[in-house]
C-alpha cells in the first residue's frame, strides 16, 4: 500500500510537471489579456498533431518534433487570436470567452476533418522501465519530464531577464502604466499568444507521447489545466507550476480510492475547494 | 416528412426553452454559463431515472429535474459569487464535463455509455407515433409559452431591473442596497431549473439518453441561438433557437449532396459551421436580430 502510494506520487509528480507546461500557457494569457482562453484545449491538440506529423510521418526524433509542436501551435495561436478573438475583446472578457469556446469547436473539427477520429501513436523505441528499489520509471516519462522542465526553465529565463519578458510582466501587472512607459500592448499580446499556445502545443505532444492522440486529446486534459491554473492562482505563473504538481499528484493518488475514469474529477473538486477556501489560489494573482 | 417536421419543431421548442433559460443569466444578469449542457443533462437523467426506475409520474420527474438542476446551479453560483465572471465560466465548463464523466461511468445508475432506453413518454403506448408527436409538440409549445411569459414578466418587473443593474454594474446595484449575491444565486438557480426542465422533456420525447448527447457543442448551439436572436431579448431567444435548428437541418441536407466526403468529415464540417457561425455573429451582429430594447420607466412622483 505504502509502496503503491509512493509509486503513484512519483507518477503524479511527473504527470504534474508535464501538465504545468500548458497550465503556464493558460495562466499567462489570463495574466496579460484578462480572459480565460479556452482555445488552449485545441492548441494542445494542434501541437500534438504537429508533433505527430513531424515524428511519425517525417521521421524526426521526439525532441525535435516537440520543437515543431511549439512553433506550429504558437503560430496557430497568434493567427487565431489576431483574426478571431482580438476583435471580440472590446465587447468584454466573457464575450471573448464565449468566442474562445466556439473557436475551440471550430479548430477541433478542422483537425477531425483532416485526420479523422482514429487514435494515433508516436513512433518511439520500445524500452524497458528503469527500477529504483521498489519504484518503476519509464525512460519516456523521464524524457518528457526533462523536456517539460527545460521548457519551463526557458520561460522563466525569458520572463526574468529579457526585455520582452519584462514588458510582458509589466503589462500583466498594470496595463495602463505599461502603456505610459511606451510598451506596445499589441506586440506583447502577440508574443504572449505565441509563447502560451506554443507551450500548450508542447504540453499536448508530451501528453500524447505517453499515450496516443486524437482530436479530443486537448479536451480530455483541459479540466486538469484549468484546475492547475486556478489552484495555483489564476494569472500566476509559479502558481500554475505549483498547482499543476498538486493536481498531478492528487489525480494519481486518487487512484487509491477512485476509479481511473474519475481522475479529472479530482481537478474539478480541487477548483471548488480552493475557490471556497482561498479564492485567489495558492500564490495569488500576481503574474510572477 | 410530416413526422420529421413535427420532430424538428419539438427540438426547436426545447432549444428555445434552453435559450430562454440562458437569457435569464447571460442576457439579464450578465453571468456566463458555458456548461449549460451539464444542467440539461442533470435534468434529463433525474427525470428519466425517477420515471423509469422508480415508476414516478412524469410530471413529478420533471419537477425533480428542475429542483436538482437548480440546486446544482445555485452551488456553482455560490462558489464563484464573489469572484470575477471568468471563474464562473471555468467552473461551469468543468461542471458539464464532470456530469458527462459521471454519466459515463456510474454503470449501476446511468448504464454508462450505453445510455438509458425506454424512458416513458406521456400516453406513448396509447397513441400512434404521429399522434404522440403532435401531443408532445403541444406540450413543448405550452412549456415554451409559459416560460416566455414568466421571463417577460420578470424582465419588466422591479426584480428584472435589479438583475439588469447587476449586469451593467454590480457595484452600483450594491450601493443601491440590493443584495447582489442573493440575486445572482437566484437568477442562476432559475436558469438552471429551466435548463433541467428542457433536459427532462428531451428525454421523455426521445425515450433514450446517453452521455454522448451532452457534449459542449450543445452549449454552443444554445449560446448561438441566444446571441443570434438577441441577448437580453426573450423573443430573440425563441427566434434564435428556431433559426439554429433550421440552420443545422439545412446543413444536414446540404452536406448530404457532397458525396466526396466520409461521414466523419461531414460531421466535422457541420460542427465547424456552428462554431464559425457563432464567431461570425459575435463579430458582425453582437446584438442579434432582435436587439434588447429597454422600456424607460417613469420615475416615481
Amino acid at each position: 500500500m505504502l509502496g503503491e502510494a509512493a509509486q503513484l506520487a512519483l507518477n503524479g509528480l511527473m504527470a504534474g510537471t508535464v501538465l504545468a507546461v500548458p497550465a503556464i500557457g493558460f495562466t499567462a494569457i489570463y495574466a496579460v489579456l484578462r480572459f480565460p482562453n479556452f482555445t488552449v484545449a485545441s492548441h494542445l491538440t494542434i501541437g500534438a498533431f504537429a508533433g505527430w506529423v513531424a515524428n511519425a510521418a517525417l521521421g524526426w526524433p521526439a525532441a525535435l518534433a516537440v520543437a515543431a509542436a511549439f512553433v506550429v501551435a504558437g503560430v496557430a495561436g497568434v493567427l487565431s487570436d489576431e483574426l478571431l478573438l482580438k476583435p471580440l475583446r472590446p465587447a468584454g472578457a466573457l464575450t471573448t470567452a464565449i468566442g474562445a469556446v466556439a473557436l475551440t469547436i471550430l479548430l477541433e473539427n478542422a483537425l477531425r476533418f483532416v485526420f479523422g477520429n482514429d487514435l494515433r501513436g508516436y513512433d518511439l523505441p520500445i524500452r524497458r522501465d528503469w527500477r529504483l528499489g521498489a519504484l518503476r520509471v519509464g525512460p519516456q516519462q523521464v524524457e518528457n519530464l526533462a523536456m517539460a522542465v527545460l521548457a519551463m526553465a526557458a520561460v522563466f529565463v525569458f520572463l526574468a531577464f529579457t526585455r520582452m519578458g519584462k514588458a510582458m510582466r509589466a503589462v500583466a501587472d498594470n496595463p495602463m502604466l505599461a502603456g505610459i512607459k511606451g510598451i506596445d500592448a499589441d506586440r506583447v499580446a502577440r508574443l504572449t499568444n505565441f509563447v502560451a499556445m506554443g507551450l500548450a502545443g508542447v504540453g499536448g505532444m508530451l501528453v500524447g507521447l505517453d499515450t496516443s492522440i486524437d482530436p479530443l486529446t486537448g479536451f480530455r486534459v483541459i479540466l486538469s489545466v484549468f484546475a492547475a491554473a486556478v489552484v495555483g492562482g489564476l494569472g500566476s505563473i509559479p502558481g500554475a507550476v505549483l498547482g499543476a504538481l498538486a493536481i498531478g499528484v492528487g489525480e494519481e493518488l486518487s487512484l487509491l480510492v477512485l476509479a481511473p475514469a474519475y481522475r479529472t474529477v479530482v481537478g474539478f473538486a480541487a477548483i471548488l475547494v480552493v475557490l471556497t477556501l482561498r479564492p485567489r489560489g495558492l500564490l495569488g494573482e500576481r503574474a510572477y | 416528412m410530416e413526422n420529421y417536421l413535427v420532430a424538428m419543431a419539438v427540438f426547436a421548442g426545447l432549444y428555445a426553452l434552453m435559450a430562454l433559460g440562458l437569457n435569464v443569466v447571460w442576457g439579464m444578469t450578465g453571468m456566463i454559463n458555458l456548461g449549460l449542457v451539464g444542467f440539461f443533462a442533470v435534468g434529463a437523467y433525474v427525470s428519466a431515472l425517477l420515471c423509469k426506475r422508480a415508476g414516478a409520474p412524469i410530471a413529478l420527474g420533471i419537477a425533480a429535474a428542475a429542483v436538482l438542476a437548480a440546486g446544482a446551479g445555485a452551488a456553482m453560483a455560490i462558489t464563484t459569487a464573489r469572484l470575477r465572471g471568468d471563474y464562473l465560466a471555468i467552473i461551469t465548463l468543468g461542471f458539464s464535463e464532470v456530469v458527462r464523466l459521471v454519466a459515463s461511468n456510474e454503470l449501476w445508475l446511468t448504464n454508462g455509455t450505453d445510455g438509458i432506453s425506454g424512458i416513458p413518454g406521456p400516453w406513448r403506448g396509447r397513441l400512434t407515433p404521429a399522434a404522440f408527436n403532435m401531443l408532445y409538440l403541444g406540450l413543448v409549445a405550452v412549456a415554451v409559452a409559459v416560460t416566455f411569459v414568466v421571463c417577460q414578466r420578470v424582465r419588466h418587473s422591479a426584480y428584472g431591473r435589479v438583475l439588469r443593474a447587476i449586469r451593467d454594474d454590480d457595484q452600483v446595484a450594491a450601493v443601491a442596497g440590493k443584495r447582489v449575491i442573493a440575486f445572482k444565486v437566484q437568477a442562476f438557480a432559475v436558469s438552471a431549473a429551466i435548463l433541467g426542465v428542457a433536459g427532462a422533456l428531451w428525454g421523455h420525447y426521445t425515450s433514450y439518453i446517453a452521455p454522448e448527447a451532452f457534449v459542449p457543442l450543445v452549449t454552443i448551439y444554445v449560446v448561438l441561438a441566444l446571441t443570434a436572436g438577441g441577448t437580453g431579448n426573450n423573443a430573440g431567444a425563441v427566434l434564435g433557437a428556431v433559426l439554429v435548428v433550421f440552420f443545422m437541418e439545412a446543413t444536414r441536407f446540404a452536406t448530404g449532396w457532397i458525396t466526396a466526403l466520409g461521414p466523419v468529415q461531414v460531421a466535422a464540417l457541420r460542427e465547424s459551421l456552428i462554431g464559425a457561425g457563432l464567431l461570425v455573429v459575435l463579430r458582425l451582429r453582437p446584438y442579434g436580430l432582435l436587439p434588447e430594447r429597454i422600456v424607460p420607466v417613469a420615475p416615481p412622483r
